[in-house]
């Protein structure tokens, strides 16, 4: 008896776990999502696993009714039929019906994900080994979303916050009802761009590009991860969505075009060791940290220490070299390409003072100029 | 000439008959008898069972909580890399084989494989070839960390140096299958006795059939894919890299034309023991034994037009994606006419629970909760939101724990008497069987969920949201991998000291198997029966 | 040989041909792709060189497709690469030319290759380019800066449903090959030819 509940359990329970949207709130189910296109991937989802439920019961129910009725403890003696052409040609032709039933949805609902055409706003999203870089194409805004969740949090040295993992430095913004074309990419290895309540996700190929799109019924923020390995942080470059009215997104690319032009600005000024210092320790958390260590021991002999480290002591021009160009065939990118001049001064700046380095170089976004300039 | 009969000769041929196994190590390492070969095969599943086991537990151990505790990403990686290609290639594969090599040449009545020295070299490549592959754990740069499944151009131009030793390892692997393969079509083939035609053939002989078909078809294919990776990585060609004119994505399409016929390589003989074990324990013939013949022919040659159904998100056209959404959608019908037959066997038989046949009714169920999520999997736009999420381990899961692994025990537990010739504990086999279906339910249903709540696959650390079901998952994998444990006491204590068997073992058995003494002679059949 | 023995012979020649047989098809699989994407325009590899025919002369009017132009330079290429348009809207039949701005700013010899990847992928057929920078490798000497033609002709026969092309090009670094001596123009063209060859079996 004991032993029929327990395997009957799953079936019995899973119409109440999969009450819709009650069910996703507790992690359940499927978000139905904020789009037209994830609300019919959502339906298209129920639908076919209730045809799978019923199915199940169907099938189960007569085994379990076996199970308890034609046991030989009970007397039952076996009949010995075991072959009837008209019943396997029936149980053929039946799920075919229900897989051409079910099959004729799932193509308009494809038809309806591949249309790209006559897109409002086109951005280019490109996976590098580990974060995401938007570019808003035809509008100079270009820049690149790290995650945020700061080593302590992971490490348990601190409280984990509401977004853990699922939080950046700078977020995609899009603007609520537009069709928003994206043109997705990769640097290096394959990643995968995964927007779950859009239910957008398509694979960023290097040297290659994949188009997908999304029209976004209701402003928020929406986030998401990456999903296909690619390497040590996989699990740490999330993507974060934030879908606002269209005045707000214009401002915001207004905002975003200006910091472009001040950035270049500030390339040309000069910063105090202690100005330099603060804001190279956020450059060095965010881009540099997850291999070389907060403390800057690194994970030898993958990840050199800086910390006493020949290049963080030696000539200004090697570590310059070495951090703009980085090490082809390494994990050490080309952060030229990533950061501003003025960034990849300060983090420089701070990797020769920190941890006791103390060398007292105070390298500027000039010196960085120069160096590409030689 | 002489006239005198040479008594030493004589009596050398008597002393030949009586003189049974060699002695110490050297019997292991020389033999050429399937029973001792499938032993072998057995046992070194069994530590590799053990080992990807290990393996799991690690993952599952940091993935109890939010945050990193024991293990940091690097090792994460190779941990769930390992832990994929053990259990494919190291724990799944050669059980069957080692099935396959105790059972085909009893069932056809033959008394050996057809190949008996190839048989041996094709064990004793195994431990060579993971012996290399664990090494690489302690290598440095790690070992392989790019997925079971080794994507370009993660596993070429991004991987660590131990990358060359896992491809000659994929080599050494594939020619011991390939092998394996060739000896099992010709045993069935070519050594049938007298009488028995195809279609009197037993049903894990006709999967195995299948199966080695596959293995010809589709391992040399994996053999070209990590040898383009080879020269990829070491003589400068491109077939994966974008910059020389290849593309990453090729790879993919190679790598799964191998992978999904793969995975119903990893099956069929599960099908097959199952359809052995039911009409026993239902005390009546299996129902449409030619229906199922033709449901696992039709499932293997549909399963070389649907690999493209595990690259929906690459980008494909939309005319490429509705095929491959089709075909995959087709193939749920011959395995559902599977499913169809064993519950009609067990309608109106006379039935009764020992140990196999609760492996193999457990079988029947979880595998179909596998293949419902493969139907769902199967739904191209529905998959834009499972592909690489926990969703899909959940799928997977349910068919290879439940289906293939729950589809061995229940073979070894149906014909371990017949091997040792004693019967293991009923009480504790059943013991085995429940906290093994508790342990495993516990640890890949909460995955459902958890990848539909959005949580990706392969990685080391996730979102507060996905905290519970992962803990449970958690416990669920301890529970489930301690007990395997239990299996171990219960085999070692049947081959010790088990009641004694008979030759019929279970009432309902059918088979030329069960026609001679338990435990089974070192030669069986040396002169072929008659089959009515 | 005994007869059993012969049966097996013939069993394992035969299954040792589909090995040998099924591991050359592993390879096959190779330039078979290309063909099928070629055929089927799936991948988003554009196809090599065209040869403008007097047919491609005739200008659609009546219709506009949008073409966009997108850069990427892999991994640590740290070159400037950009297009000098990044839209432009051109009709059927219609050959345009768009110039392609790259410079090396390091203090070394270098050389580039340039793979472009169109989408959406069914519009390969239809995008002909009869010159390309992306032909060849390109090298540029220590600070030298260039602009790279790309004339192209969008086919009539574009299905009508596809308003807007986008032609992205991601730029490598050709050292690594280079110092193995490893000549790319060459494969490429092998390539090329091979497409061409199995094209018109």
């Amino acid at each position: 008896m004991l032993s029929r509940l327990v395997r009957r359990a799953p079936t019995l329970l899973m119409p109440a776990l999969f009450a819709a949207d009650v069910s996703a709130e507790y992690g359940l189910n499927m978000p139905v999502g904020v789009t037209d296109v994830s609300q019919s991937v959502f339906d298209l989802h129920m639908q076919i696993f209730w045809i799978c439920v019923a199915i199940a019961v169907v099938v189960f129910g007569v085994m379990f009714y076996s199970i308890f009725k034609h046991r030989k403890s009970k007397g039952a003696v076996a009949a010995q039929f075991h072959e009837s052409t008209t019943v396997e040609i029936i149980w053929t032709i039946i799920p075919v019906i229900i897989l051409v039933l079910m099959a004729w949805p799932a193509t308009t609902t494809l038809i309806e994900m591949y249309d790209t055409s006559d897109s409002d706003v086109d951005i280019k999203i490109t996976g590098y080994q580990w974060k995401w870089r938007y570019e808003y194409i035809g509008q100079d805004v270009d820049f690149f979303s790290n995650m945020s969740t700061p080593k302590d949090e992971i490490y348990n040295r601190a409280e984990k916050n509401e977004n853990y993992l699922l939080e950046v430095d700078n977020e995609l913004v899009i603007p609520v009802n537009k069709k928003v074309r994206f043109l997705i990419t990769a640097n290096d290895v394959i990643h995968s761009w995964w927007v779950p309540d859009f239910a957008v996700k398509k694979d960023a190929i290097p040297g290659f590009i994949n188009e997908s799109w999304t029209r976004v019924n209701e402003t928020g923020i929406y986030r998401g991860q990456c999903t296909e390995l690619c390497g040590k942080d996989h699990g740490f470059m999330p993507v974060v969505v934030r879908v606002v009215e269209q005045e707000e997104y214009d401002t915001w690319i207004a905002t975003k075009q200006a910091e472009a032009k001040a950035a270049a600005a500030l390339a040309k000024l000069t910063f105090t060791l202690e100005e330099q210092m603060e804001r190279g320790e956020k450059v060095y958390a965010t881009n540099c940290a997850a291999c070389h260590q907060a403390n800057g021991s690194g994970i030898p002999p993958s990840f050199p220490a800086l910390k006493g480290s020949a290049i963080a002591l030696g000539p200004v021009d090697e570590h310059i070299k070495r951090v703009v160009s980085g090490v082809a065939g390494s994990a050490m990118q080309a952060y030229g390409a990533q950061l501003s001049e003025v960034d990849l001064a300060a983090v420089i700046t701070y990797e020769r003072n920190a941890w006791g380095n103390d060398t007292g170089d105070n390298v500027s976004a000039k010196d960085i100029v120069d160096f590409n300039n030689k | 000439m002489s006239t005198v009969v040479d008594i030493n000769t004589e009596n050398n041929h008597d002393d030949h008959e009586h003189h049974g196994p060699a002695k110490g190590i050297a019997r292991w390492l020389f033999t050429t008898n399937h029973k001792d070969i499938g032993s072998m095969y057995l046992w070194f599943s069994f530590i590799m069972f053990m080992i990807g086991g290990c393996m799991a537990l690690t993952i599952r151990a940091e993935l109890f909580q939010p945050g990193l505790q024991l293990i940091e990403p690097e090792f994460f990686n190779q941990m769930t890399t390992l832990h994929g290609l053990i259990m494919v290639f190291g724990a799944v594969m050669p059980a069957f084989v080692g099935l396959a090599n105790w059972m085909i040449p009893m069932m056809v009545g033959a008394p050996d494989m057809a190949l008996p020295r190839m048989n041996n070299w094709s064990f004793w490549i195994l431990p060579f070839a993971f012996t290399l592959l664990l090494s690489t754990l302690f290598m440095e740069g790690g070992g392989p960390n790019f997925g079971w499944t080794f994507y370009a151009p993660l596993s070429t131009t991004y991987a660590p140096d131990t990358v060359t030793f896992f491809i000659f390892g994929v080599h050494m692997m594939g020619i011991s299958s390939i092998m394996g393969a060739i000896n099992v079509i010709a045993t069935i083939l070519n050594m049938r006795a007298p009488g028995m035609t195809l279609m009197k053939m037993p049903l894990f002989v006709w999967t195995w059939l299948i199966t080695a078909f596959l293995l010809i078809a589709v391992m040399p294919v994996l053999a070209g894919v990590v040898t383009m990776m080879l020269t990829d990585i070491h003589f400068g060609t491109s077939f994966f890299n974008a910059a020389g004119g290849g593309d990453p994505v090729l790879f993919q399409h190679i790598f799964w034309f191998f992978g999904h016929p793969e995975v119903y390589i990893m099956i069929l003989p599960a099908f097959g023991a199952v359809s052995q074990v039911i009409p026993t324990f239902s005390r009546k013939p299996l129902f449409g034994y030619h229906s199922m013949v033709y449901a696992v022919a039709s499932i293997a040659i549909l399963s070389f037009i649907v690999w493209a159904h595990h690259m929906f998100t690459v980008g494909i056209p939309l005319v490429g994606e509705l095929f491959f959404m089709y075909a995959t959608m087709l193939i749920a019908v011959p395995t559902g006419v599977k499913v169809f037959n064993w519950v009609a066997t067990m309608f109106r038989g006379s039935l009764t629970f020992e140990t196999p046949m609760l492996f193999s009714i457990a079988f029947v169920v979880l595998f179909s909760i596998g293949g419902f999520s493969g139907l769902m999997l199967a739904i191209a736009p529905s998959d834009f939101q499972y592909h690489d999420t926990y969703f899909v381990v959940a799928h997977f899961h349910y068919v290879l724990v439940p289906g293939a692994i729950f589809g061995i025990f229940a073979a070894v537990y149906y014909w371990l008497p017949k091997w040792v010739g004693n019967m293991y504990n009923e009480k504790l086999g059943k013991m085995h069987f429940w906290l093994s279906f508790v342990g495993m339910n516990l640890t890949f249903f909460p995955m459902h969920f958890l990848g539909l709540a959005g949580m990706p696959r392969r990685i080391p650390d996730y979102a507060l949201q996905f905290a519970d079901f992962n803990q449970i998952a958690s416990v669920g994998a301890f529970m489930f991998g301690t007990t395997q444990l239990l299996f171990l006491y219960i085999v070692i204590n049947c081959i010790r000291k088990g009641e004694k068997a008979t030759a019929q073992v279970w009432e309902g058995a059918e088979g030329l198997e069960w026609t001679i003494p338990s435990p089974a002679p070192y030669h069986t059949f040396t002169t072929p029966p008659e089959v009515k | 040989m005994t007869e059993s023995q012969n049966k097996h012979k013939k069993t394992i020649t035969r299954l040792l041909i589909a090995v040998v047989g099924m591991f050359g098809f592993g390879f096959a699989l190779v330039p078979l792709y290309d063909v099928f994407c070629d055929l089927a325009g799936i991948n988003g590899k554009t196809n090599g060189r065209y040869e403008a025919s007097t047919e491609m002369q005739e200008v659609d009017e009546s219709r506009e497709v949008r073409i966009q132009f997108i850069t990427h330079n892999n991994e640590s290429m740290p070159w400037e690469f950009k297009p000098t348009v990044t839209e432009i809207k051109v009709n059927p039949g219609q050959m345009t030319q768009v110039d392609f701005y790259a410079r090396n700013p390091t203090s070394s010899r270098m050389v580039a290759q340039a793979v472009p990847s169109l989408s959406p992928s069914e519009g390969v057929n239809y995008f002909h380019k009869t010159e390309c920078f992306c032909f060849n490798q390109q090298a540029l000497e220590a600070k030298e800066e260039i602009l790279m033609p790309l004339i192209f002709v969008v086919d009539q026969a574009l299905p009508k449903h596809i308003k807007v092309l986008t032609l992205s090009y991601t730029l490598f670094d050709q050292g690594q090959f280079d110092q193995d001596g490893f000549d790319k123009k060459v494969f490429i063209q092998q390539k090329e030819d091979q497409i061409q060859v199995l094209g018109s079996l």
